[in-house]
């Protein structure tokens, strides 16, 4: 298997005042093509500032990090912006989807900034990315007429529409209900199965239970990095109780 | 990123905020009305006042009176006795250009009809003056060749006149007024012709043949002024050449220095009034500007809290592969297009706004090409200058700090 990820001795440090805060002091991993990875931490363990830099928002102070074989450390700003257009998917905590505009038109958004691809291409890649998240009966719909989880799926559906080599989750099941969450997680095992190597920030450890290897961060190095035994959502779905309501 | 992308991803936030971008458009629809509508009417008016100008009579001449000078004291053109009625018949017969000739001369005095008087003057002048003057007969006839050799006491009257002079509403065609103590007969009235330019009432006005007044009022031989009108409009520089060169003859003059008279025509006075309404035109236009400038902050105001509100959205684009020079793009191009579209839609509601309100006032209509045009130009500077700070902080924005952002 190929190393999708690769990163080496990173470091990371911010200048607040007249002190230097380490976030990052040296952390190596390597991720696999087809791993479903999770990045657990408290807060304060540097896993955003882990996060920024693997999703090529945010550069080391020092260290190596190759993404599909490019080394983004040293790239200018329009060339990172460049990897994120091809390279990554983002799917975030609060969504982050357009008000007022229409699934379809959210999942294209990517697509916009990549001109290779035709309006015809994008309208077309937009619907089957909208398929694939369960959502082909909604695709004019605003996130003002959708539930959280279906707004989720709608970031999942523009985070996998430009076929990235990594999908990034940050919290991703945070601002949703525990049944909500197990869905929104056995549609990210789905993805896993079809191939798509994902990495899972969150600090929920019952969540972290879905992927298949966890990465542990504290103080800005890597204490724990195993291979775990992934726990089926759909399983974990079916076995919550139908209703919760007041019983 | 390609051109059509970023259009796209423009027009699309402007769409989003429908009611906001109307309310952002409304500042420039209003600058750029009220600058098309200040300068069309403008240059109505000045053509207005040109074609007013022009029914009094661009063709007509008028011969003056030089200015006297007794050692060195000016003592004005009133005592001057330079022009005669021989001056006229001069005129008439050896200028080909002319085609009326009147003499003038005026006296003041209170006008009386039984127990209602009015102050006016009487002008004399020959059976041409109408015609010179632009003046038509209401009620009544002219006086005739006749009239003016015997002397008679007829005069016609202006509306103001009558209206002073008969409040019950009789006709005073045939009713004897006075002048002071010398009785005149009605013989007409003039139809009303309003003010003239200057504001003065053109109606408040008696003529009277120019023999009557030079004999029983001045007690002259002189006259005041000589009007004449000349063929047509292109020939009224001739005509004054015409004019100027048989009075120097038959005053006997050989050194334009000594002339006794001036001759003037109307289209100096058109050239006065355009320069004055020129100003008028270029100052209103000024003031208009002002709320074009007024307009255009307001852009800058909600590009402003646009790049505000939408920090996460800015946040996401850069995530998802945007360049800041394509974020920066995007905002200017919103207000490019807001101020544009905006523009377009003050120009047409200053149009109809000049529209309607020539049709208001009965002038002519005029559309301002250079106008429209500059407009035009101004608009899209408007919408990139005052959007170029707003696009270049949502460009610059820490695109984490910008996810983050609540």
């Amino acid at each position: 298997m190929s190393a999708i990820i690769k990163i080496e001795n990173l470091k990371r440090e911010f200048v607040v005042g007249s002190e230097t805060v380490r976030a990052l002091k040296g952390v190596s991993f390597e991720i696999n093509k087809g791993e479903f990875v999770s990045i657990m931490g408290t807060s304060g363990s540097g896993k955003s500032t882990m996060l920024n830099i693997l999703g090529c928002l945010d550069k080391p102070t020092s260290g190596e990090y190759y993404i599909d074989g490019i080394e983004v450390s040293r790239l200018s700003k329009d060339e990172l912006a460049f990897v994120r257009n091809r390279k990554i998917g983002f799917v975030f905590q609060s969504y982050n989807l357009l008000p007022r505009t229409s699934a379809v038109e959210q999942v294209e958004l990517p697509l916009l900034y990549n001109k290779e691809v035709s309006s015809k291409e994008r309208r077309e890649r937009a619907i089957y990315a909208l398929e694939q998240v369960g959502l082909k009966e909604r695709l004019w719909h605003t996130p003002n007429q959708m539930s959280g989880g279906q707004q989720q799926r709608v970031a999942i559906a523009r985070a996998i529409v430009n076929d990235p080599v990594i999908l990034l989750a940050d919290e991703a099941t945070g601002n949703l209900d525990t049944r909500t969450s197990y869905e929104i997680m056995s549609l990210f095992q789905e993805l896993h199965q079809k191939g798509k190597s994902i990495v899972f920030v969150t600090h929920e450890p019952d969540i972290a239970v879905f992927t298949s290897r966890t990465v542990m961060l504290r103080d800005g190095r890597v204490t724990k990095d195993e291979k775990v035994e992934t726990k089926s959502a759909q399983a974990a779905l079916e076995s919550l109780p139908a209703s919760s309501d007041y019983n | 990123m390609n051109f059509s992308n970023l259009f796209k991803i423009a027009y699309q936030a402007i769409l989003r905020n429908k009611t906001r971008s109307l309310l952002t458009m409304l500042g420039v629809i209003i600058g750029i009305s009220s600058v098309i509508a200040m300068v069309s009417l403008g240059q109505s008016s000045t053509l207005n006042i040109n074609e007013e100008i022009s029914t009094m009579g661009t063709n007509l001449i008028m011969v003056m009176r030089k200015n006297q000078n007794r050692g060195g004291v000016n003592l004005g053109n009133s005592n001057t006795q330079s022009l005669t009625v021989k001056d006229c018949e001069a005129i008439k017969t050896k200028c080909k250009n002319i085609s009326y000739v009147s003499p003038m001369v005026s006296g003041s005095g209170q006008l009386v009809r039984g127990s209602n008087n009015w102050p006016g003057s009487i002008q004399g002048g020959s059976a041409d003056i109408l015609t010179i003057r632009k003046y038509t007969i209401e009620h009544g006839t002219m006086f005739t060749e006749d009239d003016i050799k015997e002397y008679k006491k007829v005069c016609l009257i202006g509306s103001t006149v009558a209206e002073n002079l008969f409040p019950d509403g009789k006709n005073p065609v045939g009713e004897e007024i006075r002048f002071g103590s010398i009785p005149f007969k009605v013989i007409g009235v003039l139809a009303s012709k309003g003010e003239n330019q200057m504001g003065q009432d053109q109606d408040d006005i008696v003529f009277a043949p120019y023999s009557t007044v030079m004999k029983r009022i001045l007690a002259t031989q002189y006259v005041h002024m000589i009007y004449a009108s000349a063929a047509s409009e292109n020939v009224a520089d001739e005509a004054v050449n015409e004019i100027t060169s048989v009075l120097r003859a038959s005053h006997k003059i050989t050194n334009p220095d000594d002339d006794d008279f001036d001759v003037r025509t109307q289209a100096e006075m058109l050239q006065m009034m355009s320069s004055v309404t020129g100003f008028l035109t270029v100052l209103l236009a000024a003031i208009a500007s002002i709320s074009l400038i007024v307009g255009g902050i307001g852009i800058m105001n909600i590009m402003y809290v646009t790049v505000t509100e939408r920090t996460k959205e800015i946040g996401l684009r850069t995530a998802i592969g945007a360049r800041s020079r394509d974020i920066m793009f995007q905002f200017l191009l919103e207000s490019a297009m807001l101020s544009l579209v905006g523009g377009i839609i003050g120009i047409i509601v200053g149009l109809i706004i000049s529209y309607a309100a020539t049709q208001l006032l009965n002038w002519p209509f005029v559309i301002s090409g250079t106008a429209v045009i500059i407009s035009f130009i101004v608009c899209a500077a408007t919408g990139i200058f005052f959007g170029w700070y707003p696009a270049k902080k949502a460009a610059n924005l820490d695109p984490i700090n910008a996810l983050r952002y609540e």
